[in-house]
């Protein structure tokens, strides 16, 4: 048993707890991670990167299939999921390095090992080769969150599975039902559908997508339909049965069905994960599940803090990061701003892609703002044709008022890789008249979203 | 035809500047608006900017060379022959012009002003009729945001005047008794409690300096007599009062700006904040360009300001974003005090009661009017000296007072 003093001791390694701990040494801060599984977390290991490397992969299976359209004939392509699955594992592998690296070069102790509060700054630390016992200045949890049980549905890894099961399977599932139809259950019933498995989605609310602009979650949805899956909203599983190598279920709600499934993948959001850390030995409160903190990540606890999922949502890696430095800026005493959800961007890797900040045109019309709203459409792009890309639209909200940028929402090809253009411009507080007099490289997709700000104001040149 | 550039009245009060560095050469063509030059004074480096276009055939003052406010600099259009004594006529009769004549003074005090704000903020700003110059920024290097306007205007902090230390005189002390206690709790107002807070910072962040002068009021009291003879509403003191601090800030600038963190900030304008009584506490209505107002027009403004403020129905353009306070506890009976400066301007003048009182005029014992008057200075802004020329010129006008009426 060793004992060691930190200024910061960070509680999980991953986009939230790493970038805390780089920022702190940045400051001075002697500082150490404890992760109990991988560097990286969930995002770099079994979250959004591995997701984003299948994805590719049929993008690139949708692009040889479709090569006919741009006059290249190739012979059928075939699948390899083995492979498809090795690179995402290898592109996590190397993210899960770098990660190591950086916090290496950061003069950053990493503890492989579990921690638990034991009060009055004082930490346990169980790893490999024995306890620990830290004392810190300043504890972070920056634990993260899991996937969400559904009661009588234990993930088998056979029949049900959970994201972790999704990202490495050992064949395409012929028949594979989602629940839920956030970005995440979204996202595999793309890969899925794309890799030749029958999806069906099933969804609570009344569209997926649910927190997105309404138009765009109609707009994928309608997509999604076109590629084969079937999509069932307003819709829960009342009842389900393995059976004859199959599971099956029954739904009720908009749609009563009977369906079938050769795997049921589960994906109904996330429960923070702040079981055995030792709370109970501290005034740290929790709601709905997720650490209480104030504007500036602070915990009821003095100087122990809670950062990204565990903190509560939007449940965004972005988010954890922005945090993380966030939180360790104001313990050092340096001027920093609380973070405004509405500020943070939301990419949903879909196919079409989705990407948004800002308010809905609902939510903003719910919060009594007078707007105007435009909207441009990808067929009417120049570069959106030449690209095969001409499915979508950019939609921005203005106050009328003050011509503030209150939302833009898009979908379509490499959105993902546009929203910043609008996130930068929130933040730099521009109004209309900035974004309307900034030029924007032709051509390009982006051009569109000039075009939709000049819509909102009846000047769109293009439409 | 040849032209002269003379060294601009850079800042006021000072005869002499030096060309920091020239920003244009000889055979340059410039235009109007171009910065030609970087102009160094005691208190600051500023830009200076053509008033004429041209092409520059001679530059007369040489880098790091010290030259009096008025003299020749460079030539436009000639051939770069310079007759200097000619030129020297020249200068005086440029020279007094050159001080008046605003142009140049207006472009360098735009670049020193220059407010870094989002495009949101500016509009925001704009719309709500807020002053940006009276915000300090929470952004980037200061920059004003949208939530620094969200705060101004939701803060009624900005409707607290710079009350007065001795503003408790006036207060109703209270009355009841408890039975269990010797006291009773009366539970803070948001105004009362913003007073606190506020009052509390400037006091203690503030480094206060106070200057007092004491001024014959004979001449200003016969000059109100005369004017409300054949004026509609009757003139007050305290409007010419108001008259004289804004023409005493048009002579001292200086004294007319804020403590802005990384800049002083010099207004153009004087808006002054005139403390009201209510009954729930201090306000202080702003006087929107009081230099250009008529003493009827500022007598007009006040009144309605003041009926506003006791109704509680002031506007927050009506409250926010004066240049300096003045606070007038004459009415009471008090001969002098000292206020406390309201943040982030950098004066206050705190005004007390006309009295009869011995005077000594030509080494002769007289009974005249005295106004006692003390200028409380935030020294980050301004020193001493700059606060007695102020507080001398105030003096004057109060003194000489026809003055207040052209």
């Amino acid at each position: 048993m060793t004992n060691q003093t930190f200024d910061l001791v960070v509680i999980g390694g991953g986009p939230g707890g790493y970038v805390a701990a780089i920022r702190a040494s940045q400051l001075g801060m002697k500082t150490a991670v404890v992760e109990k599984a991988e560097l990286g977390g969930i995002c770099l290991n079994w979250g959004c990167l591995p997701t984003k490397a299948l994805l590719r992969s049929a993008d690139v299976l949708r692009l040889v299939k479709n090569a006919d359209d741009f006059g290249i004939r190739v012979a059928a392509p075939q699948v390899n999921i083995d492979k498809v699955v090795q690179r995402s594992r290898d592109v996590s592998a190397k993210l899960q390095r770098g990660v190591a690296g950086l916090l290496k070069k950061n003069k950053v102790t990493v503890f492989q090992g579990v921690a638990q509060l034991l009060g009055q700054s004082q930490l346990s630390v169980q790893t490999a080769t024995g306890e620990h016992k830290l004392t810190a200045k300043h504890i972070i949890l920056a634990t993260g969150a899991r996937a969400r049980a559904i009661p009588n549905m234990q993930v088998d890894g056979q029949h049900f599975w959970s994201y972790r099961e999704a990202l490495v399977p050992k064949s395409i599932p012929k028949r594979m039902l989602v629940i839920g139809a956030g970005a995440i259950g979204i996202e595999f019933a793309c890969f899925y559908q794309s890799m030749g498995a029958q999806v069906s989605v099933v969804e609570l609310s009344d569209r997926i997508l649910p927190q997105e602009d309404i138009e765009i979650s109609n707009t994928v949805a309608k997509s999604l339909k076109q590629d084969g899956i079937h999509i069932y909203t307003g819709c829960k599983v009342a009842e389900h049965q393995v059976k004859n190598g199959e599971v099956q279920l029954r739904i009720e709600g908009a749609q009563a069905k009977s369906l079938s499934a050769d795997v049921v993948l589960l994906a109904v959001g996330i429960s923070a994960n702040t079981e055995n850390l030792g709370l109970e030995k501290t005034k740290i409160a929790l709601d709905r599940g997720h650490i209480v903190t104030d504007e500036f990540c602070r915990t009821a606890e003095a100087n122990v803090y809670a950062i990204g999922d565990v903190a509560g949502p939007p449940w965004l890696a972005h988010k954890a990061s922005h945090e993380g430095v966030l939180c360790v800026e104001k313990i050092m005493g340096l001027t920093v701003h609380p973070l405004q959800a509405n500020k943070v961007p939301a990419c949903t890797y879909s196919h079409p892609q989705v990407a948004s900040v800002g308010y809905s045109e609902a939510k903003a019309k719910a919060l009594g703002k007078k707007i105007r709203v435009g909207k441009f459409p990808f067929v009417a792009n120049g570069k959106a044709l030449a690209m095969n890309s001409s499915e979508g639209f950019v939609k921005v909200i203005f106050d009328d008022a003050s011509g503030e940028l209150l939302g833009a929402h898009m979908v379509g090809d490499e959105v993902t890789e546009m929203i910043n253009g609008f996130a930068i411009a929130q933040e730099l507080e521009t109004t209309e008249q900035e974004l309307m007099q900034t030029i924007l490289p032709h051509p390009t997709m982006s051009e569109a979203m000039h075009e939709a700000v000049l819509a909102a104001y009846e000047r769109a040149l293009h439409q | 035809m040849s032209k002269i550039l003379h060294m601009p009245e850079v800042l006021a009060n000072t005869t002499h500047a030096t060309i920091n560095k020239w920003l244009i050469q000889e055979g340059d063509s410039i235009v109007v608006g171009q910065c030609i030059a970087e102009v160094e004074t005691d208190k600051a480096v500023v830009e200076m900017v053509a008033e004429e276009e041209g092409l520059v055939s001679k530059l007369i003052a040489q880098e790091g060379e010290e030259v009096e406010v008025g003299a020749p600099i460079a030539q436009l259009n000639g051939d770069g022959q310079i007759d200097l004594p000619a030129a020297a006529t020249a200068v005086a009769e440029a020279a007094p012009a050159q001080t008046v004549a605003p142009a140049v003074t207006t472009a360098t005090t735009e670049q020193m002003q220059r407010i870094f704000a989002s495009p949101l903020a500016k509009r925001l700003a704009k719309q709500n009729q807020l002053n940006l110059a009276a915000l300090s920024g929470s952004g980037p290097h200061g920059r004003i945001v949208k939530r620094d306007i969200e705060q101004a205007l939701s803060q009624v902090a900005s409707t607290v005047a710079a009350p007065i230390e001795t503003a408790a005189v006036a207060a109703t002390a209270p009355v009841a008794v408890d039975v269990a206690t010797d006291y009773e709790d009366i539970p803070l107002s948001n105004m009362r409690k913003t007073i606190a807070r506020r009052l509390t910072e400037s006091k203690s962040t503030v480094p206060h300096f106070y200057l007092n002068v004491e001024c014959h009021v004979d001449a200003l009291l016969a000059l109100r007599q005369q004017i409300n003879t054949v004026a509609a509403e009757k003139i007050s003191v305290n409007d010419m009062i108001i008259k004289a601090v804004a023409l005493a800030s048009v002579q001292v600038p200086a004294m007319n700006a804020c403590w802005a963190e990384t800049a002083i900030r010099q207004y153009r304008h004087v808006d002054i904040s005139v403390a009201v009584a209510t009954e729930k506490g201090l306000l202080t209505p702003v006087v929107k360009r009081a230099e250009t107002k008529s003493l009827s027009a500022i007598h007009r403004e006040v009144a309605e300001l003041a009926e506003l403020a006791r109704a509680g129905k002031l506007t927050p353009d009506q409250y926010q974003g004066g240049s300096f306070s003045i606070s007038n506890l004459g009415m009471f009976g008090v001969s002098d005090f000292n206020a406390i400066i309201n943040p982030p301007q950098a004066g206050i003048l705190a005004v007390g009661a006309i009295k009869k009182k011995p005077i000594v005029v030509n080494d002769a014992l007289e009974v005249g009017a005295v106004l006692r008057c003390s200028l409380s200075a935030d020294h980050r802004v301004v020193d001493g000296a700059v606060a007695a020329a102020w507080l001398a010129a105030l003096q004057q006008l109060l003194e000489d007072p026809l003055k207040l009426l052209i």
